[in-house]
């Protein structure tokens, strides 16, 4: 039964966390860069999302969440195509003018639970907890971590059906093809600036879901939530892509999806052996390494043996 | 219907007020009659390719405009000049995206003219696309699903070509786009493009350093030295014309001659 819950609990992280990775794929896969605005505009989608719910509108408020995280790709993005600024740079500027962003939309607060003051029949002040998207579902189930689960998986294969279909239309292919070869992209008459800005914009609006969704299921938002969510995000990207393979768009995108639920379940794992929580960022970090070598470490084990051989048939 | 292209007193200097102030173009004129495929030679740092750049968009110009097909697009951004103007650069690499399937490129080019579909890659486009691959002769048809990146160099060029071709451009630049390619692949693109620029009756412009290529393709072949116009030939002049005239003239005119040059 502690297993069931285990991989219940995981699950939902991992979907929870899922734009965010179908976001990185986009940027990282597709467009061929890093965008460190990430690690902001979750937050920034966290906060506002808390604002809108506390206000009593917990499904416009997922909306507006994305619509913060599409604004923080607005600006990196015209840092990167207008201004001509190195785009991991961009990125870093964007995230660090955000905290301030965000530090107001929480009304000068680095932390804000999802609740609202109200008077008791007594006429005493008392905090209600907001009503969120999961709410409802709850009540009937009564286990808040499954119909956390079932709400997100339905907008997870929604997000993926859409974004697979769009990257197959005409509009969608001109952003792939811009993150593949930007020259090709502006000599056939399609604005690389336009795509690129709307492919960014496109993956921090996902990212500012994530962090709507989390802001949801853990009635908080928190300020200092963002931290290494790049490199999270990116851990459940190359997950994917090492049990899926580098396959199409379509592939890649549910492949990123899945990555980042095994990623979680990798994570519970190790808190199951009693790795201290702080040591999550670490084992991201390390994955991501580990990940990005395997291939230049295939070839040079290739060479050594190569050499090997080679030196020993010379002796004979 | 092929367009006009007017070049009129065209002027460009890099590094201007330094010591370092090169003329890339100075005063150039050029008036380019429908349908004329003009070879242009000259010697590196004659001018060639900033006068594509120029006629790109990839600059403006300092002095001077430019008219294609009657239109003033002197101060037009270069991905809306490219709505008409296709170039084919001597990297094959250069305009394909490997990443995309052959029939995704293909799709891309078409993107320009095509019938507004939802999606870009459709039975009636694809049908539209083997066909044109077929002709190109590459066994490209029934690899339409490939990645690009898997071709050879000369196939993607081939392709370029084809793709420059779909935009059904006003004006075609060709850039030495069969310098980086083995023999056989460059002459496989060149008869391609004579097709294709045949069939089509695109205005081309094509800069080579390949004397014999210069006088056997086009009607007409111009010369650029210093940035400017130092030869225009055609009709019967250019036919008497023999590889080794142009070589006279090219070393009579004190323009230097790269080791290419000489040995094609």
């Amino acid at each position: 039964m502690i297993y069931l819950n285990l991989a219940v609990s995981a699950i939902m992280q991992g979907l929870i966390y899922a734009p965010l990775a179908l976001g990185i794929f986009i940027v990282f896969t597709i467009l061929d860069t890093a965008d460190l605005t990430v690690d902001g505009s979750l937050v920034f989608g966290m906060t506002v999302c808390a604002v809108v719910t506390i206000s009593g509108h917990p499904v416009l408020a997922l909306f507006a969440g994305m619509v913060a995280g599409a604004l923080a790709g607005l600006v990196t993005g015209l840092l990167q195509t207008k201004m001509h600024i190195n785009p991991i740079l961009s990125g870093i500027l964007t995230m660090t003018a955000l905290y301030t962003v965000n530090y107001m939309v929480l009304g000068g607060q680095s932390n804000r639970y999802l609740q609202y003051e109200a008077l008791n029949d007594a006429g005493a002040t008392v905090y209600n907890t907001s009503n969120t998207v999961f709410s409802a579902l709850t009540k009937k189930l009564g286990n808040p971590e499954l119909s956390v689960s079932i709400i997100t998986v339905f907008i997870i294969i929604l997000l993926c059906a859409v974004l697979a279909v769009f990257f197959k239309t005409r509009p969608g292919i001109a952003i792939r093809a811009t993150g593949d070869n930007e020259m090709m992209v502006r000599s056939s008459s399609i604005n690389a600036d336009a795509t690129r800005i709307a492919g960014i914009v496109m993956a921090n609006a996902l990212v500012g879901l994530s962090g709507a969704l989390l802001c949801q299921q853990q009635k908080f938002a928190d300020l200092n939530s963002g931290t290494g969510m790049l490199v999270m995000g990116l851990a459940a990207v190359i997950i994917g892509q090492v049990i899926f393979g580098k396959r199409g768009v379509t592939v890649g995108l549910i492949s990123a999806a899945v990555g980042s639920i095994i990623y979680r379940i990798i994570i519970q794992l190790a808190y199951k052996i009693n790795m201290p929580s702080y040591t999550v960022k670490l084992l991201s970090a390390l994955i991501v390494v580990l990940a990005l070598s395997i291939p230049v470490a295939k070839t040079k084990l290739a060479e050594a043996k190569n050499r090997r051989i080679r030196k020993g048939g010379a002796v004979k | 219907m092929s367009s006009s292209l007017s070049l009129i007193n065209l002027t460009k200097k890099f590094e201007k007020g330094t010591i370092n102030e090169k003329v890339a173009l100075d005063n150039f004129s050029l008036e380019v009659a429908p349908g004329d495929f003009i070879t242009i030679l000259g010697s590196n740092g004659a001018g060639k390719s900033t006068l594509f750049n120029a006629i790109l968009g990839n600059f403006i110009t300092d002095e001077g405009n430019i008219i294609l097909d009657g239109q003033d697009i002197t101060f037009e951004k270069d991905y809306k000049r490219a709505l008409n103007i296709s170039c084919l650069y001597q990297n094959p690499l250069r305009g394909t995206a490997p990443n995309m399937t052959i029939e995704e490129n293909l799709a891309l080019a078409y993107t320009r003219k095509a019938s507004k579909s939802f999606f870009a890659v459709n039975k009636k486009d694809s049908a539209v696309f083997r066909e044109a691959l077929a002709q190109l002769d590459l066994g490209l048809e029934d690899r339409m699903k490939t990645k690009m990146g898997l071709l050879s160099g000369g196939q993607r060029q081939a392709a370029s070509l084809l793709m420059a071709a779909l935009a059904q451009p006003k004006l075609l630049l060709l850039d030495e786009h069969t310098a980086a390619l083995d023999p056989s692949a460059a002459q496989k693109v060149l008869k391609i493009t004579r097709d294709i620029v045949a069939r089509d009756n695109i205005t081309t412009l094509m800069i080579t350093h390949d004397m014999k290529n210069a006088l056997s393709y086009g009607n007409r072949t111009i010369m650029m030295d210093s940035g400017r116009l130092v030869l225009d030939i055609s009709g019967e002049e250019r036919e008497n014309m023999t590889p080794s005239d142009l070589v006279k003239f090219f070393t009579e005119r004190g323009g230097s001659l790269s080791d290419r040059t000489l040995l094609s």
